[in-house]
């Protein structure tokens, strides 16, 4: 088999650039909507709750219809933003990494979801006695302690991200260069008479990558849980 | 002065506490499990809100429902130790301790901290992370975080109760040091006695709800109320004394005044003449005799006269007054009859120097 060419590298960056940026976009919602959807109790909680994880029961290829329909440059949001702010999404990367983020919201508010009901609230009941308004509080105890569960979170989101196939297609199209990540690439190569070898090196690409990051996110893991739990004596 | 009135409401579940208490002090909020103790420290903490009512110490307001005044819990300058310490596990004790201190309105001085950790003995473990504690070096921990933060008020919510007998003789000590060397209003909510004994200089004594009666602990461990709650068994008067003389293990304690004043022998760790002592005497471990007894092994022979004959269950208490302090003897309802124990009798108080201990209170010299 020969070396991966420039295409293909090229769909390796695009697929961590894309996998990247999507997880930059979402990680600070997902915090703000987990936190909302564990502690706090507001009507329309429960639809929230829905939305939040329509993505995982949609197909792909509708959520990147919708995003396509909103976010168009004739859409209602994407017209806006292109005239206001000169920010176009529809086939652009930004616009793979925004289909990408909203696919794997869901799989990152459920991690932090669970991070965060592991997190005792009367820890936070004793540092609102210790003085602690409600943002000191949940920057010294709630994040630190739910900071496993927002990096398990965040490297599952990459992960899945860097293969996202559905709504990329759908909404930003397969422009090499921009948005022709790993998948779209295999997909492509696919459709051509003599791609074999080039889909069978995209998708061992695709598989290191995938083991690369669960690797990756398990050490992460463990590493935090140390410095959290502290079980040793003598720890700082 | 700690000015307590509070009223809520949580399904059927009523809570309408009020009571005042003088500062410095120990108030304990004694009863049951369930009968409103902690949400009433909750409420003082602001950790929960009130339907109505106020909440007032030495001159300050944290609540006044009647003015819309709600000091939020971060505000109020309380010290809340948690029945399960609550220590941060991603900071280190000495992380633990500092995380008040740092968010009070004054600098924390270097020599208030040292003071703290020798008070509490936590200097071998200020590098620890609270995983590798032991739930009374966590509680000690606790008390030390609270304090550091130098609250108004320390709230200390069963600080005890999840620790075994050992523990508890670990963390008892650092309990009664603290009420004896710092000026801190302390509000104690315990169901177990012996700790109210201990520490308390003011006993609230709850049921479902209501306070049911409150004063100090000599004269609530008379009423009615608490007899209920701690069950036959474990009624008995508290007695306060001064040790005039401790030698050979056993402290001499005078009871009551004047010329019927009684002397009372019994073990007291740590007794020095002149120190105030309080006793419990459990009404089942007094015997009552109608004339002075001879030739018994007894240390204890006490002078008094009946003040009255109380039955309860298949039994009758008896009420005595030996110099102005009173007593209570569980006997027979066929020996009430038998020796004639009427109000207005002379009796002999008889009661075994083992059966009971002495704690030494300096605490009730301030008081009073």
């Amino acid at each position: 088999m020969d070396l991966p060419g420039t295409a293909e590298l090229d769909a390796l960056r695009l697929s961590l650039v894309v996998a990247g940026r999507s997880v930059a976009f979402s990680l600070l919602p997902a915090v703000g909507i987990s936190w909302l959807l564990t502690r706090r109790r507001f009507p329309g909680r429960t639809l929230l709750d829905a939305f939040v994880h329509l993505p995982l029961v949609l197909p792909p290829v509708v959520v990147g219809y919708l995003l396509l329909v909103m976010l168009g440059t004739q859409g209602p949001i994407g017209g806006f933003l292109l005239r206001s702010f000169d920010i176009r999404l529809a086939f652009t990367t930004n616009g793979a990494a925004l289909a990408t983020a909203v696919m794997s919201f869901p799989l990152m508010v459920r991690s932090m979801r669970i991070a965060l009901e592991g997190v005792d609230p009367g820890l936070e009941q004793a540092a609102r006695t210790l003085g602690a308004g409600p943002l000191d509080r949940f920057a010294t105890i709630t994040l630190p302690l739910m900071l496993p569960g927002v990096l398990a979170g965040a490297v599952t989101a990459f992960a899945a991200g860097l293969g996202e196939f559905g709504a990329v297609i759908t909404f930003v199209s397969n422009i090499p260069g921009a948005t022709r990540t790993l998948p779209l690439a295999l997909y492509s190569a696919l459709q051509m008479p003599d791609g074999g070898a080039i889909a069978a090196r995209l998708a061992l690409l695709s598989f290191g990558l995938g083991l690369l990051g669960l690797l990756a996110s398990e050490a992460l893991a463990r590493g935090l849980r140390r410095w959290l739990g502290a079980t040793q004596p003598g720890a700082h | 002065m700690l000015d307590i009135q509070l009223k809520h409401r949580v399904g059927a579940f009523a809570l309408d506490a009020a009571f005042t208490a003088p500062t410095p002090g120990v108030v304990a909020l004694f009863g049951r499990s369930g009968c409103g103790k902690s949400t009433t420290v909750n409420l003082v903490a602001g950790l929960q809100r009130a339907d109505s009512g106020r909440v007032h110490i030495d001159g300050e307001d944290w609540l006044d429902t009647a003015r819309g005044l709600d000091v939020p819990a971060e505000r109020r300058g309380v010290g809340h130790v948690f029945q399960d310490a609550r220590l941060f596990p991603h900071y280190s004790v000495r992380g633990n301790l500092l995380y008040g201190a740092r968010r009070a309105k004054n600098r924390l001085e270097s020599s208030r901290f040292d003071d703290v950790v020798e008070l509490l003995d936590l200097g071998s473990l200020l590098a620890r992370r609270p995983g590798s504690l032991s739930g009374g070096e966590k509680q000690r921990v606790a008390l030390g975080r609270a304090l550091l933060a130098r609250p108004r008020l320390l709230l200390l919510d069963e600080p005890l109760s999840s620790l075994d007998a050992a523990r508890r003789d670990e963390v008892l000590p650092c309990l009664e040091r603290l009420r004896d060397h710092c000026a801190i209003p302390m509000v104690l909510v315990s169901h177990q006695f012996e700790e109210v004994l201990r520490l308390a200089t003011h006993v609230v004594v709850m049921d479902a709800g209501q306070v049911v009666a409150a004063g100090d602990v000599t004269q609530v461990s008379l009423t009615p109320a608490l007899r209920a709650i701690v069950g036959s068994e474990a009624i008995g008067a508290v007695v306060d004394g001064q040790v005039v003389d401790a030698t050979g293990g056993l402290a001499t304690i005078l009871i009551g005044h004047g010329d019927r004043q009684g002397r009372l022998h019994v073990p007291c760790p740590g007794a020095v003449p002149g120190l105030p002592v309080r006793v419990q005497l459990l009404a089942r471990d007094i015997i009552l005799a109608t004339q002075e007894p001879r030739g018994l092994s007894v240390r204890n022979q006490l002078r008094g006269t009946i003040r009255a004959v109380l039955a309860d269950a298949d039994s009758d208490l008896v009420e005595l007054d030996v110099g102005g302090a009173t007593i209570v003897a569980r006997v027979t309802r066929d020996a009430t009859a038998e020796l004639g124990l009427v109000p207005g009798r002379e009796a002999w108080v008889l009661v075994k120097a083992v059966s009971t201990r002495g704690h030494a209170f300096p605490a009730t010299r301030q008081a009073s």
